[in-house]
C-alpha cells in the first residue's frame, strides 16, 4: 500500500494552475460549477519512500503518479471536476487516521452490485472494472445476497450512446463531463444510496455534438457505443493513429479496424488540439466508408455509368480533354472538402503544367480569387492557436456557431467560459453555444457597430487584453482588427487551410474564364449550375455523391483512412494521417491517380515516390512538412496582412443581409457523414427531432438565454 | 426493515429455487419521470402571489448570485401550494424561478425522501418504525394504520383519498414512542386505540389534539414522577422570622 508523508517545502515556486484546476475567478457567480482555488506553493510529499514536489493543490492521486505509484480509479479523471465518490483511490496517509487503503475491499463493495455479463459486455477487454478486479479484486463473492443485485432501467441517449444501467458503478464521469465540457446540463443523478442512478429523470436524448465521448470516460460497460454493440473485441482490431478530416480542427484519432473494415474511430490524446475528446461526427461517421464507394473507373456513356479500367478511364480523360479543347486557363480544378495536401499538390502542379491558373475551391465564389489573399498566412488562419484560445478574456464570435463548425473548439470556449471571467459575444444567427453570450445582432450593421465602439461589449472589448475575434470562413471578407493575432479564422473544412497554403486559388484572369474542363477533386459541395453544360467533368473522389454524378468519367480514391497523407489544421499546423485499412475495388490514392493521369496526358509531374513530392510540398512551404507544429506569423507581417486585407474589403459595402451559420445540419456535412447510417439515425433524432418525445422542447434562444 | 418485508413480500411462495437464488429487491420509488396524466409537464403550475412573496423573501436570504441556494425552501413552498406532492411542473418552475438547470432540480428533489413526487391524499401519515418507536410497537402501529384505512399497504392511498401512509425513520421523538407524524403535527405515545381515535378525527375533518396521546405532559416519565416530588419551597421559607 501506498504511504505518503507530507511537508511543505520552502515556498517559492509560482506555479501556477495545476493541469485543469483552473483559477476560480467567479466573476458574476452566474457559471454554475465551483472549480478549485488558485494555489501558489509548492509541496514535498514522499509516495512509497520516494520523494515528489507538486504544486500546492495537486491532487493527491496525481502526486502519487509523478512519484511513479499507479492508484487505481474510476471516478477521477484528469480533465473533469474531482468527484471523490467511487472511493476506489484511497491511500494511507501519515498521521491521518482515514483514508485507509482498502482498495480490495471498495472493489468488493463495487462488484457486489455490478452484473457479471462480461461476456456479452462491449466493454470487455477495455474495462476498468475489469481490469482492476484482476488487479486488486478477489477471485470469489463473499456476498450471497438473496435479495440480488440492484436492477436499473436502462436509458435511452440516443443512436449514439448504449446505455446498460445496471452496470453502472455512479462514478459520474458522464455527468461531469455533459455539464462541465459539453454544455449539457441535463444530465445528472437522481435518487440516493443504493438506488442512485445516472439519466435525465425525464425522457430524453443527450443532445450534444460531444456525447460519444462519455463512451470513452465510462471506466465500466454502462455506456457503450450503439452503432459498434457487438461488432468487434478490442484485442482483434488494429490500431492507426490518425487525423480525422470531418472539420477543420485536425482532431488526433486513432482509427481501429479489423481486415479492411474500420471498425471505430476513438480519439487520441493531444493538448494542442483536442485534448482527448472528438465530435460524434469524428467519431460515428465511419460507417459511411463502407457506403456509396467508388470502386472503380466509370466512363459516362449516354445517361448510364460503364465500368471501365483505370488505362481506359485515363485515356478517356486525355480524349475529353483534347476533344473539349480547353486550353489554359479553360481548364479548371475544384478542391473539395476531403482532398488531400498531397493530392492537392500534385493537381496543382499538373494544371500549372498544362498552362492553367484556375483553381476554384468547393464554396461559394469559390472560383473567384479569396479577398485576404493567400500571401500572408495570418490572413486565413486560426492565429491564437486552439491552446492559445484559453488565453483570450473577450471572444468575439461573427457569423459562426463554433458548437456545429468544430464542436472540440467550442468546448474549450466553454471550459474558459467556465473558468474564467471570459466574455462572449456573437454577431449572427443565434444558436445554442453551450455558453452564455452577449447577442449584438445578426448581420453587418451589427459588426459596424461595435467596430464604431457602440455598445457595451465593444467597450469590453477595447479593455480586453487579449480580445479574439472568431469568424467562419465563410463570413470572414467583411472586417478586421488588428490585434494580438486574435484574428481567428474558423474554417470548418479540413482541406482548405492547406489549399490557401499551397496558394490553390485562381488568378484574377482565370477566375473570369469560362472553364472547358473541370477537374473535381473531392468536390460535392458544387452548384451544379456552376458548370457549363458543355465542360467536359472529371470526379476524383471515393464517394458517390453529387461531384460523381456531374461527371464524365468517375476516377475512385481513397477515403482518408485508406491513405497516408498530410492536413493541414485550422491553425496551419500539418498533421500526418495513416492509413489504416486499404482503399476498396480498384481505387487508389489520390495523389498517384494525379501522378499517372499526368503521364497519359503527356506531362508528367516529377514525383514517383510521395517522399519525393514532400519534398516538393517543402519546396512550397516548409510549413507542411514540419508536422505538429503552428508556426506564428510575425506579429509586422500579421499587421501588414490584415491591411491589406483592409484595403481589399474597403470598397466592400455591408449588406444588410444577415449572416447565415454555413452549417444547418452538424451530422451531415461531406460525402462521408452524409453516407453513414448512423449519421443519418441523428439527423432524424437530433437535427429534426422526430421520434423523441421531449419533456419539454427548449428553443435555441431561449437556451442560451438561460446560459447568460 | 423495509427492505427485508419487501423482500419478504416478493419472494416467490413456492419452495423450488432455480439456479439463481436471488429475486428483484424493489426500491420503493421510481427515480424517473413518467408522463401520466396527473403529473406531466403540460400541467401548469404557478406560486400563488402570497406564496411569491414568501419565495422572494427567501430568495434575498441568499447572495443574488447563489440564488439556486433556495432551491430546498421552494421546493417545500411549492409542494405545500400542490396539494403536498411536488409535480415535474412544480420542479420545473421552480427551476425556472431560480434560473437553474432543471436536472439540478430534479435531483435534489429525488434525493431528498419528503419531496413525494406521487400525489397523497388529504392526510399524509407517516408512521415511525425506526428501533426505539419499534421496541415500543411501532410495528402494532403501523398495521393498525393500515388496516384501520382499509388494509392498505405502506406507501399507499385509502381509497376515499384521504389518507395516505408511509413508513418513516427517525423523526426526533423517541422519549415518546411509538409516535406517528400527521400532516404537520407529531402524535406520540400511541397504541392501537389512541392511533384509531386519532384517525378517526382526522377522518372527520377534526384536528385531534397534538402531543402524547397518553394523556402525560410531554415527554414527562410515564411512571410519574421520580424526583423534586417534594413541594417547593415558598418565598420566605426557611429565612428568619423578621424576613418571612
Amino acid at each position: 500500500m501506498l504511504r505518503l508523508l507530507s511537508r511543505r517545502a520552502p515556498a517559492t515556486g509560482q506555479l501556477g494552475k495545476v493541469a485543469r484546476g483552473g483559477s476560480s475567478q467567479h466573476k458574476a457567480g452566474r457559471r454554475s460549477i465551483a472549480s478549485t482555488s488558485a494555489r501558489q506553493a509548492d509541496i514535498t510529499l514522499t509516495v512509497d519512500g520516494k520523494e515528489v514536489t507538486v504544486p500546492q493543490g495537486t491532487a493527491l492521486i496525481q502526486a502519487c503518479e509523478a512519484a511513479g505509484a499507479v492508484i487505481p480509479r474510476f471516478c477521477y479523471h484528469d480533465r473533469l471536476a474531482i468527484a471523490g465518490n467511487c472511493r476506489m483511490c484511497l491511500v494511507e496517509v501519515e498521521r491521518s487516521p482515514k483514508p485507509v487503503a482498502s482498495c480490495e475491499g471498495v472493489m468488493e463493495f463495487l462488484l457486489a452490485n455490478h452484473p457479471l455479463d462480461c461476456p456479452i459486455c462491449d466493454q470487455g477487454g477495455e474495462c476498468d472494472l475489469q481490469d482492476q478486479a484482476m488487479r486488486y479484486g478477489s477471485d470469489r463473492t463473499r456476498f450471497h445476497e438473496i435479495t440480488g443485485k440492484r436492477a436499473v432501467e436502462d436509458k435511452d441517449l440516443g443512436p449514439l450512446v448504449k446505455t446498460s444501467m445496471n452496470r453502472c458503478i455512479q462514478c459520474t464521469r458522464c455527468v461531469r463531463f455533459a455539464n462541465e465540457v459539453a454544455g449539457v446540463e441535463e444530465l445528472g443523478t437522481t435518487g440516493r444510496g443504493n438506488d442512485l442512478q445516472i439519466g435525465m429523470y425525464v425522457e430524453k436524448t443527450m443532445d450534444s455534438e460531444l456525447s460519444g465521448n462519455v463512451v470513452d470516460l465510462c471506466p465500466v460497460g454502462a455506456l457503450t457505443s450503439k452503432p459498434y454493440a457487438f461488432h468487434a473485441r478490442p484485442w482483434e482490431l488494429k490500431n492507426t493513429e490518425s487525423i480525422d478530416v470531418m472539420d477543420a480542427l485536425g482532431s488526433n484519432i486513432r482509427v481501429d479496424s479489423r481486415g479492411v473494415q474500420v471498425m471505430r474511430i476513438q480519439p487520441r490524446t493531444n493538448d494542442d488540439v483536442n485534448e482527448e475528446w472528438i465530435s460524434d461526427k469524428t467519431r460515428y461517421a465511419y460507417d459511411g466508408l463502407r457506403f456509396q464507394r467508388l470502386t472503380t473507373p466509370l466512363i459516362k456513356q449516354g445517361e448510364r455509368f460503364v465500368p471501365a479500367t483505370w488505362e481506359e478511364a485515363l485515356q478517356a480523360i486525355a480524349d475529353g480533354l483534347a476533344s473539349s479543347g480547353a486550353k489554359d486557363d479553360e481548364i479548371q480544378a475544384v478542391a473539395g472538402h476531403l482532398a488531400d495536401t498531397e493530392s492537392l499538390v500534385a493537381l496543382k502542379d499538373l494544371l500549372n503544367r498544362l498552362g492553367s491558373d484556375n483553381f476554384a475551391l468547393d464554396q461559394p465564389n469559390g472560383n473567384a480569387p479569396p479577398v485576404h489573399g493567400v500571401d500572408v498566412r495570418s490572413n486565413y488562419l486560426f492565429n491564437s492557436t486552439i491552446p492559445g484560445l484559453e488565453e483570450a478574456d473577450v471572444i468575439l464570435l461573427v457569423g459562426t456557431n463554433p458548437r456545429h463548425e468544430a464542436a472540440v473548439l467550442n468546448s474549450r470556449i466553454r471550459k474558459s467560459w467556465l473558468h474564467t471571467p471570459l466574455e462572449v459575444g456573437l454577431i449572427g444567427e443565434r444558436v445554442d453555444t453551450a455558453y452564455g453570450y452577449e447577442y449584438l445582432g445578426p448581420d453587418a450593421k451589427a459588426l459596424a457597430e461595435f467596430i464604431a465602439g457602440k455598445g457595451p461589449f465593444a467597450a469590453k472589448f477595447k479593455a480586453a487584453k487579449k480580445p479574439l475575434v472568431i469568424f467562419v470562413e465563410k463570413n470572414k471578407n467583411t472586417f478586421v482588427t488588428p490585434d494580438w493575432n486574435g484574428f481567428c479564422v474558423l474554417h470548418r473544412v479540413a482541406s482548405r487551410p492547406a489549399a490557401y497554403e499551397i496558394g490553390f486559388v485562381p488568378s484574377k484572369k482565370a477566375s473570369t474564364t469560362k472553364p472547358k474542363f473541370i477537374y473535381l477533386l473531392n468536390a460535392d459541395e458544387v452548384d451544379p449550375k456552376s458548370i457549363p453544360s458543355d465542360a467536359f467533368v472529371v470526379y476524383q473522389g471515393h464517394h458517390g455523391d453529387l461531384g460523381a454524378s456531374l461527371a464524365d468519367v468517375c476516377l475512385p480514391g481513397a477515403a482518408y483512412t485508406e491513405k497516408s497523407t498530410t492536413w493541414v489544421n485550422t491553425e496551419g499546423r500539418a498533421q500526418l494521417g495513416r492509413a489504416a485499412v486499404p482503399p476498396p475495388g480498384a481505387s487508389r490514392e489520390d495523389w498517384k491517380i494525379i501522378r499517372a493521369l499526368s503521364e497519359v496526358l503527356g506531362t508528367p509531374l516529377p514525383y514517383d515516390d510521395v517522399l519525393t513530392l514532400r519534398d516538393r510540398m517543402w519546396e512550397i512551404s516548409p510549413t507542411l512538412v514540419r508536422y505538429d507544429v503552428t508556426e506564428r506569423t510575425s506579429a509586422d507581417l500579421a499587421l501588414s496582412g490584415l491591411k491589406t486585407l483592409a484595403e481589399a474589403t474597403s470598397t466592400a459595402k455591408a449588406t444588410g443581409k444577415p449572416f447565415t451559420k454555413p452549417i444547418s445540419n452538424f451530422y451531415q456535412t461531406d460525402p462521408i457523414s452524409r453516407a453513414s447510417v448512423t449519421m443519418a439515425q441523428c439527423t432524424r433524432a437530433f437535427a429534426v427531432g422526430e421520434n423523441y418525445g421531449f419533456s419539454e422542447p427548449k428553443t435555441a434562444s431561449e437556451a442560451a438565454t438561460a446560459h447568460a | 426493515m423495509r427492505f427485508l418485508r419487501r423482500f419478504a413480500a416478493a419472494r416467490p411462495s413456492s419452495t423450488v429455487r432455480g439456479i439463481s437464488t436471488s429475486c428483484p429487491r424493489l426500491s420503493d420509488a421510481l427515480f424517473v419521470h413518467r408522463d401520466t396524466e396527473y403529473n406531466n409537464p403540460k400541467i401548469p403550475f404557478e406560486f400563488t402571489s402570497e406564496n411569491l412573496r414568501t419565495a422572494e423573501e427567501i430568495i434575498s436570504r441568499y447572495p443574488q448570485q447563489y440564488k439556486k441556494a433556495a432551491v430546498i425552501p421552494l421546493l417545500h413552498l411549492a409542494q405545500r401550494q400542490n396539494k403536498g406532492w411536488t409535480s415535474i411542473s412544480v420542479m420545473n418552475y421552480v427551476a425556472k424561478f431560480l434560473e437553474m438547470p432543471p436536472m439540478r432540480v430534479y435531483e435534489v428533489a429525488t434525493f431528498y425522501t419528503m419531496f413525494n413526487r406521487e400525489p397523497i391524499g388529504e392526510n399524509f401519515v407517516q408512521v415511525c418504525t425506526t428501533t426505539p418507536c419499534m421496541l415500543r410497537g411501532s410495528t402494532d402501529i403501523l398495521r393498525t394504520v393500515c388496516d384501520h384505512l382499509g388494509g392498505i399497504k405502506p406507501g399507499g392511498t385509502s381509497k376515499d383519498g384521504k389518507f395516505t401512509v408511509i413508513e418513516v425513520e427517525c423523526q426526533g421523538a423517541c422519549s415518546n414512542a411509538p409516535m406517528m407524524v400527521v400532516n404537520d403535527d407529531f402524535y406520540e405515545d400511541l397504541t392501537p386505540e389512541t392511533t384509531k381515535k386519532v384517525l378517526d378525527a382526522f377522518a372527520k375533518g377534526e384536528k385531534p389534539r397534538r402531543g402524547p396521546q397518553s394523556g402525560r405532559q410531554t415527554s414527562e416519565n410515564s411512571a410519574g414522577l421520580t424526583a423534586l416530588t417534594s413541594k417547593p419551597y415558598g418565598p420566605g421559607e426557611f429565612c428568619l422570622p423578621e424576613f418571612q
